[in-house]
C-alpha cells in the first residue's frame, strides 16, 4: 500500500474484515489447531508406550508372585510319637524343632498321599514351610493339619500354561488337587537355584545400601561444587574448562565408569569385590556431574535482588549461599538429583564390571559385605535355563519399578515441601 | 566573611580551599560520610569523575539527575556494594566517621550493616515476616535472647510505621504484603541492625502514590536518627524529601546545595536546565 | 540569570508561558492607553473620552482574571520549578498590580468632568509631565519583564524618583493655592488626588520593575535610597506661606 508522495503513513485506515484478513485468520487457527493435535498425538503415543510396558511387564510378573500349591495332610501326633507343643517352646525351641526331622516327616507323608515317586512333585525345600509354621507356632505338632506346599518347578510352570508336555501329563492327572496360593517367600528370600525358593529380599536390600551409599556421597559434592562454581569461583579459562569437563562427564557411558571402579577401587584400594560400598562409590561418580550440572542451573536461577538484599544487610558471603540461595535452588536441585538416582538405580553395566555378579545366597549385613542389586539379579535370573525362572525375572522388575517409583515419589514431595515456601 | 555564616545563608555558597574543592552548605554539621575525589570506573569506562560529597546526620540527602548520571553507582560505593561488580574499579576516599571504608581493617559485612540499604524493587526474603526482620540482628549477634530479639522486631517495625498492619500476622510470608507494605518492611529490615546511615535507590519507582506517600513520611520521622541519602528520577520528591540536594551529570556533581535553592534558584545553567524540564 | 533561551521538552509548556506573557503585555498595553487617554481627556476637558477610560477599565479587570486564571492552572499542571516558578509568580503579582494602574487611570478620568468645569489652575500644567514620567515608567517596566532584563527593572525603580519629585512640588504648589485662594479649594482638592493617582502609578510601576528583578535573577531588588518622604513635606521648616 505504498502512496505516491514519500509520506509512509496510509492515510486509509485498515480494512480488518476484508476477504484477506479472513484467509489469515483461518490460516492461523488451522495452524493452531494442527499444533494441538500433533501435541496431544505425542502425548498419546507416549502414554501408550508406557500403558504397553506396565501391561506386558504386570501380565508376566504377576505369576512370579504366585506358586502353585498341593495339598499334603500330616498326622503329627502319629508322625512325631507324641510329641508336645510345649517341649518346642523356650529358648532351645529352634534346635529341637530341627532335630525333630520335620523334613522325614514331611516327604513320609507325601508318599503316603502321592506314592512312592510322590517327593518329585514338589519342590526339593518344600518342607522349609512346615518347618517354618512350626516355628511360629509350635502349636501345630499336637494336631493333625493340611499343608499346601508348593510344588516343583516344570510343574509349576506347566500348571501355569507353558510347560513341556511330560509336566503337562502330570498336571492333568493331579488337576483338581492343584491350586494356587500367594509366594509371600518371594519378597523375603534371596537367590537360590530352586526357582521356587528364590526370593528378591537379598536384591532388594543391596540396591537400598547402595543406593544409600551413592546419595551419601554424590549429593553433598555435587551440592557443595555447584554453589562453588556458581558463587565463588572466578569467571577465566579455568573454571570454563572445568565446566566443560563436568558437562562431558555426565554424557560418559556408564560401563566406563565401571572399568574406572575395577582399575581404582577394586586393583588400586583392594576394596572387597562386589560390595555394596563400591558400587555406591563407582555409581557416586556417575551421578555427581548430574547433580553438579542441575544445581548449577538451580543457583542461577535465583534471582539476584535477594542476594543483593542479603548483602545489603550485611550477610557475609556464605550466609547469603547457605541461608538465602540454597533454600531457593533445593527445587531444582532435588530434581537434578532424582533424575541422577533413577538412572543410578537401573545401572547394570557398571556393576556388572566390578563383580555384582555373583551368586548372593544371603543378604548383605553390611556394606563391604558381598551382595547385589536389583538390576543385576534381573539380569543374572534372565540368564537361567529353568523356565521357573522367567516369571521370577519379570516380577523383579515390578519390584525394581515400585522401588523407583516410591524413591521419585519420596523426592518429589520433598521438592513440593520446598517450593511452597516461595 | 560573615555573609557566610550569617543565619540568612545563602545555600549555594560554595566554600572552597585550594586542597579541598568539594562543595558544602555552610553551617551544616560534622557529616556523617565523607566522600574525596571519587572515581569508578566499569571496565574501560569511567562512571563516576572526581566527586568529592558529604553526608550527614541532620539532612536528607538528595542524589537528581538524568538516567546513567551515575547517582545509583556513587550510592553504592558508599557501601561497597560495588564490589559484588568485578569490572567495577573504585578510587577514591570514602570515610565512615572518620574510617576509611576501603582500609584492609573494615570489615565488608559490619560495613554493610552499619549503612543499610533499600533497593528499588522491593526484595523481601521468602520467609515470614518476623524472620525477615530478624535475620539481620541474628547473624550480627544483636540480641542475646528471644525477648530482646522480639523487642527489635517490633521497635523496627513501628519505626517503619508497618506494626498495626502486621503485628498479628508476623509469621506470614513476607512476599505476601503489598508492594508498600513490602518496602517498608525491607526499610524495618535495614533499621533491625542499627544502621548509622541508610541508602536508598530510588524506594518509591515501584509503588503506587500514596504508599510513596507513606514511605516519605516515614523517611521526615527517621531522619535526625539515621542519615539518609535518596536517589531519586522523581525531581518532586527530591523536593519534598529531602533538605540537602546534590545534581550529578554524566558522572560529575554538578551542583551541591540546599534543596529549597536547587528549586528555585539554581546556580548552573545544567541544574536549571536538568529540573525545569529543558534537557533533552 | 536570563533564560537559556531553550525549549521545554514538553512544548505545551511554552506554549503556556507564551500566552501568558502576551497577555501580560497587552494588559500593560491597554493600562498605558488608559492613563494617556485620561491625561488627554484632563487637557481637552474631552467628556467622552474620559468616559470610554472608564468603561475600557472593566477589559482590564476581565483579563487580569484570566491571566489569574491561566496562571493558577499552570503552576498545578506544570509543577514549575526555578525560574520557570518565578516568572509565574511574578506573572500573579504584576497582572494584580497593572490591573489597579488601570484602576488609577479610571480614578484620574472620573475627576476630568469635575475639572472642566471650572478655570484651569496652575499645577495642573505640571500633570502631564509628570503622567508621562509615570506611563514611561510603566512601559520600561512590562518591556523589563518581556525581555527578563534586570538591569532596566532596576532603572525604573530609581526613575521612580522623578515622579515623587513631581508630586512633591505639585503638592506644594497645590497647597500654597488652596492657602491663596480658598473658593477653589474643591478643583484643587481633585488636583491632588490626581496627582497622588500619577504618584502611586509611578510606585507600582517600581512594584513591577522589582518582580521583574526577582524573577530574573532569584533574589530581591536591592533598596534603593527613597530620597524626601512626602509626609515630610509640610512638617519642612523652610517652608513658608506666601507665593
Amino acid at each position: 500500500m505504498n502512496s505516491e508522495t514519500a509520506s509512509t503513513i496510509d492515510p486509509t485506515p485498515t480494512d480488518w474484515s476484508s476477504a484477506a484478513m479472513q484467509q489469515r485468520i483461518k490460516k492461523r487457527y488451522a495452524a493452531e489447531r494442527r499444533f494441538k493435535a500433533i501435541g496431544l498425538g505425542a502425548i498419546l503415543l507416549s502414554a501408550s508406550f508406557l500403558l504397553f510396558l506396565l501391561v506386558v511387564m504386570l501380565g508376566n510378573g504377576f505369576r512370579g508372585f504366585t506358586q502353585t500349591e498341593l495339598p499334603v495332610e500330616i498326622d503329627f501326633p502319629a508322625l512325631t510319637n507324641g510329641a508336645q507343643a510345649s517341649q518346642f517352646e523356650g529358648p532351645n525351641a529352634e534346635s529341637r524343632i530341627r532335630s525333630l526331622g520335620v523334613r522325614d516327616i514331611v516327604n513320609g507323608s507325601i508318599e503316603v498321599e502321592y506314592g512312592n515317586s510322590g517327593t518329585d512333585l514338589f519342590s526339593p525345600n518344600a518342607w522349609t514351610t512346615v518347618q517354618t509354621a512350626i516355628l511360629g507356632n509350635p502349636a501345630i505338632v499336637g494336631e493333625k493339619t493340611v499343608f499346601y506346599l508348593p510344588v516343583e518347578a516344570e510343574l509349576d510352570v506347566a500348571y501355569k500354561g507353558s510347560g513341556n508336555p511330560e509336566a503337562e501329563k502330570k498336571v492333568d492327572k493331579l488337576d483338581d488337587r492343584l491350586s494356587t496360593g500367594f509366594n509371600f517367600n518371594f519378597m523375603s528370600n534371596s537367590d537360590a537355584t530352586d526357582p521356587m525358593q528364590v526370593g528378591i529380599w537379598g536384591a532388594l536390600k543391596g540396591s537400598l545400601i547402595t543406593m544409600i551409599i551413592t546419595l551419601a556421597l554424590a549429593f553433598p559434592v555435587g551440592v557443595l561444587a555447584a554453589l562453588y562454581l556458581e558463587e565463588y569461583a572466578p569467571k577465566n579459562r579455568y573454571t570454563d574448562l572445568i565446566e566443560v569437563s563436568i558437562n562431558n562427564l555426565a554424557a560418559v557411558p556408564s560401563i566406563i565408569f565401571g572399568l574406572l571402579g575395577l582399575a581404582v577401587f577394586l586393583n588400586l584400594f583392594g576394596l572387597p569385590r562386589s560390595a555394596a560400598l563400591v558400587g555406591g562409590l563407582t555409581l557416586a561418580l556417575m551421578t555427581m556431574p548430574v547433580i553438579v550440572i542441575s544445581g548449577r542451573n538451580a543457583v542461577k536461577s535465583v534471582p539476584p535482588s535477594i542476594r543483593e538484599a542479603a548483602l545489603g544487610i550485611g550477610a557475609s558471603p556464605i550466609q547469603v549461599v547457605f541461608h538465602h540461595v540454597l533454600p531457593l535452588a533445593l527445587p531444582g536441585i532435588l530434581t537434578g538429583t532424582i533424575i541422577g538416582m533413577a538412572r543410578a538405580l537401573g545401572e547394570t553395566a557398571p556393576l556388572l564390571m566390578i563383580g555384582m555378579r555373583a551368586f548372593i545366597a544371603k543378604p548383605p549385613d553390611g556394606i563391604t559385605d558381598p551382595s547385589t542389586v536389583l538390576p543385576v539379579q534381573i539380569f543374572l535370573w534372565s540368564d537361567e535355563v529353568n523356565r521357573g525362572f522367567v516369571e521370577k525375572t519379570s516380577a523383579a522388575i515390578i519390584v525394581l519399578l515400585v522401588f523407583l517409583l516410591t524413591m521419585n515419589a519420596v523426592a518429589i514431595y520433598l521438592r513440593n515441601r520446598f517450593e511452597t515456601r516461595w | 566573611m560573615n555573609d557566610m555564616v550569617s543565619a540568612d545563608i545563602k545555600g549555594n555558597e560554595k566554600l572552597v580551599s585550594p586542597d579541598d574543592p568539594h562543595q558544602v552548605v555552610a553551617g551544616d554539621g560534622p557529616p556523617k560520610m565523607t566522600t574525596r575525589n571519587v572515581d569508578v570506573y566499569y571496565g574501560e569506562k569511567q562512571a563516576i569523575d572526581n566527586v568529592s560529597i558529604d553526608v550527614n546526620l541532620d539532612n536528607v540527602t538528595a542524589f537528581i539527575g538524568p538516567s546513567g548520571c551515575g547517582k545509583s553507582t556513587f550510592l553504592r560505593c558508599l557501601n561497597r556494594m560495588n564490589d559484588t561488580i568485578p569490572i567495577a574499579k573504585v578510587s577514591g576516599d570514602i570515610k565512615l566517621e572518620g574510617e576509611d571504608i576501603y582500609a584492609p581493617q573494615m570489615d565488608v559485612v559490619q560495613l554493610r550493616a552499619r549503612v543499610g540499604m533499600v533497593f528499588q524493587k522491593p526484595n523481601p526474603f521468602p520467609k515470614s515476616i518476623y524472620d525477615n526482620i530478624a535475620y539481620g540482628p541474628r547473624i550480627h549477634g544483636l540480641a542475646s535472647n528471644k525477648d530482646e530479639l522480639e523487642h527489635i522486631v517490633e521497635t523496627s517495625l513501628q519505626r517503619a510505621g508497618l506494626w498495626n498492619e502486621v503485628k498479628d500476622r508476623l509469621q506470614d510470608s513476607g512476599t505476601a504484603l503489598s508492594g508498600g507494605q513490602q518496602q517498608r518492611l525491607c526499610i524495618a529490615r535495614a533499621i533491625a541492625v542499627d544502621p548509622e546511615v541508610i541508602l536508598m535507590d530510588e524506594p518509591c519507582s515501584a509503588l503506587d502514590p500514596i504508599a510513596t506517600a507513606k514511605i516519605e513520611e516515614l523517611i521526615h520521622e527517621i531522619r535526625g536518627k539515621y542519615a539518609i541519602v535518596i536517589v531519586t528520577h522523581n525531581m518532586q520528591q527530591a523536593a519534598r524529601v529531602s533538605q540537602r540536594t546534590a545534581f550529578f551529570h554524566l558522572g560529575t556533581l554538578v551542583e551541591y546545595g540546599v534543596t529549597t535553592d536547587i528549586f528555585t534558584n539554581p546556580t548552573e545553567e545544567r541544574t536549571r536546565d536538568y529540573i525545569t524540564g529543558r534537557y533533552g | 540569570m536570563p533564560n537559556s533561551g531553550t525549549q521545554h521538552t514538553v512544548k505545551a509548556f511554552d506554549t503556556d508561558i507564551n500566552e501568558l506573557r502576551g497577555m501580560v503585555a497587552e494588559i500593560g498595553g491597554r493600562s498605558e492607553q488608559a492613563i494617556a487617554k485620561a491625561m488627554r481627556a484632563l487637557q481637552k476637558a474631552d467628556l467622552k473620552l474620559a468616559e470610554e477610560v472608564v468603561k475600557e477599565d472593566k477589559l482590564i479587570d476581565d483579563l487580569e482574571r484570566r491571566i489569574d486564571e491561566l496562571t493558577f492552572q499552570t503552576i498545578a499542571l506544570r509543577a514549575p520549578m526555578a525560574d520557570d516558578l518565578r516568572e509565574l509568580i511574578a506573572t500573579f503579582k504584576i497582572s494584580g498590580v497593572v490591573e489597579r494602574i488601570g484602576d488609577y487611570a479610571k480614578n484620574i478620568a472620573k475627576r476630568v468632568p469635575v475639572l472642566a468645569e471650572g478655570k484651569k489652575l496652575g499645577p495642573v500644567s505640571l500633570l502631564p509631565s509628570m503622567s508621562q514620567v509615570a506611563s514611561e515608567l510603566v512601559h520600561d517596566s512590562l518591556e523589563a519583564f518581556a525581555r527578563r532584563d534586570a538591569a532596566l527593572a532596576e532603572d525604573v525603580s530609581e526613575r521612580d524618583q522623578v515622579v515623587d519629585d513631581f508630586y512633591t512640588s505639585i503638592f506644594r504648589a497645590t497647597i500654597t493655592h488652596m492657602i491663596e485662594n480658598p473658593k477653589d479649594i474643591g478643583q484643587a482638592a481633585h488636583v491632588l488626588f490626581i496627582a497622588k493617582n500619577l504618584e502611586r502609578i509611578g510606585d507600582h510601576a517600581t512594584n513591577v520593575a522589582e518582580m521583574v528583578y526577582f524573577a530574573s535573577t532569584g533574589e530581591q531588588m536591592p533598596e534603593r535610597d527613597r530620597g524626601e518622604n512626602p509626609a515630610d513635606i509640610l512638617a519642612d521648616p523652610k517652608q513658608d506661606g506666601s507665593e
